[in-house]
């Protein structure tokens, strides 16, 4: 049974085990959308995930803005945990790794990038949207681009030209002869690769989480026919605990990409050696 | 190229490789997130934990104030009580003493009183006794020559023979009881 991307549902819901219908495994398919408004080939075209996007960003916004909108010195209940999130990435991350001094012009981008990302990948198992936007390479690429351009032009202004390239390259002298080779892999591992690896970790994990909880919802209503009943158990069981444990990755893959965030801000600040 | 124009073509099916729009639309979303957390809302807050660490400290400046002041107050008070105690105590002596003299002097006048009182006293009786004793010297004199005139039967007028006689025989038993005693 071939992938029909314009189906509504991640899978077919009348085929069952038994009924000579095979397994509607989830796959690449599971992640392209109809458009909801334009033509996919025209690239003017309106999905689920971009409504997701922009519907996350207003949700991150009103919540800040219901909590810090007139912010008290004595907090109320929302206040107080808007705060305490926001301090556990201003503290927790951002001081901890680039210092209170050089760091705090920072920590508006932090703090977006971390509940951005947070929310894009809540949306994972918000029932009816069920679908982590950060699946999707471009949001995550987006986001890593930002922050890559930052380190960029920050390693630029802070070492110039030549402490530029020695930043980059991990210049250091006393490596003698393996020097141009280390110099050579650093290079590439930093300048070319790093978006690259920063925006996958992100993308894949969520791709990953998503297909997971896919198969194993389809299990269950795949396996619901005659005696599949009881592995339909199973598999709903799974789908319980995987759902859990999206739930803890989400957080911890957004708190991820935000540390990496500070540690490259880190690098571009820090003189070199 | 025609390597890069595949994957462009397959791009609808490779999650690897990012359609345009939704790059476009992530861009969007985002900085629509940071702009209003870097514009208003982080502000905002920044602000008010200020506020409150300024209020937490202030306060604790504010008791500390308050515990010097008092501490300052109770030193005065204290300082004022010792005073005040030190000066009752003087006023004690002082009346103490002074009721010390006062009493010596009651007591030296009286003495001073009672020894006039005596002395007058002493002065008084002296007087009386001698006019007593002139008195009966003249008496007994009389006495004496009347009986003396009734004996002899003839009267001694003569005055000053008289005197001296009576006179010499009073200063013989005058004597005479100066003797005996």
């Amino acid at each position: 049974m071939s992938a029909d991307p314009t189906q509504v549902l991640a899978f077919e819901t009348d085929c069952h085990i038994f009924d000579g219908c095979g397994f509607p495994a989830p796959g690449l398919h599971s992640f392209l959308f109809k458009p909801l408004w334009g033509d996919a080939d025209s690239n003017v075209y309106f999905n689920k995930p971009m409504l997701l996007a922009l519907l996350g960003s207003i949700i991150v916004i009103g919540f800040f803005w219901a909590a810090f909108r007139k912010p008290k010195v004595v907090p109320g209940k929302l206040q107080m945990v808007a705060e305490s999130g926001y301090d556990f990435i201003r503290r927790g991350v951002v001081y901890e790794t680039i210092g209170k001094k050089e760091g705090e012009k920072y920590v508006p981008l932090v703090v977006s990038l971390f509940f951005f990302i947070w929310m894009m990948n809540l949306w994972s198992i918000v029932p009816v949207a069920q679908f982590p936007v950060t699946s999707i390479i471009a949001y995550p690429l987006v986001l890593a681009l930002i922050v890559y351009v930052l380190w960029v032009s920050l390693t630029f202004k802070r070492h110039g030209f030549v402490g530029f390239f020695k930043n980059v390259t991990g210049y250091d002298k006393s490596l003698g002869a393996v020097l141009p080779l280390a110099m050579l892999i650093e290079f590439f591992s930093n300048l070319l690769v790093r978006p690259f690896t920063h925006a996958v970790r992100l993308f894949a994990n969520m791709f990953a989480g998503h297909t997971l909880l896919l198969l194993f919802t389809i299990a269950s209503w795949y396996l619901l026919n005659g005696v599949g009943i009881a592995y339909a158990g199973v598999s709903f069981l799974m789908t319980i605990v995987m759902t859990a444990f999206e739930l803890f990755i989400q957080a911890l893959q957004a708190y991820v990409f935000v540390l990496l965030t500070c540690t490259y801000i880190q690098g571009a600040l820090a003189e070199h050696h | 190229m025609s390597q890069l124009l595949i994957l462009a073509a397959e791009g609808k099916e490779n999650p690897l490789v990012p359609p345009i729009p939704e790059l476009v639309i992530g861009l969007l979303a985002f900085v629509i997130v940071f702009g209003f957390l870097a514009w208003k809302l982080l502000p905002n807050i920044n602000k008010v934990l200020e506020q409150r660490r300024e209020a937490i400290e202030g306060g604790i400046e504010k008791a500390e104030a308050a515990q010097t002041e008092a501490q300052s107050v109770l030193e005065q008070y204290k300082a004022q009580l010792a005073e005040a105690r030190h000066e009752a105590a003087r006023l004690r002596q002082e009346a103490q003493e002074q009721g010390a003299t006062l009493i010596a002097e009651m007591r030296a006048e009286g003495q001073r009183q009672r020894e006039e009182i005596v002395t007058a006293g002493h002065a008084q009786i002296e007087a009386d006794r001698k006019a007593a004793a002139s008195a009966l010297r003249q008496d007994v004199g009389k006495l004496a020559t009347e009986l003396a005139g009734k004996l002899v039967g003839e009267s001694l007028e003569d005055h000053a023979r008289q005197s001296r006689v009576i006179d010499r025989f009073l200063d013989e038993l005058e004597e005479k009881a100066e003797a005996t005693r």
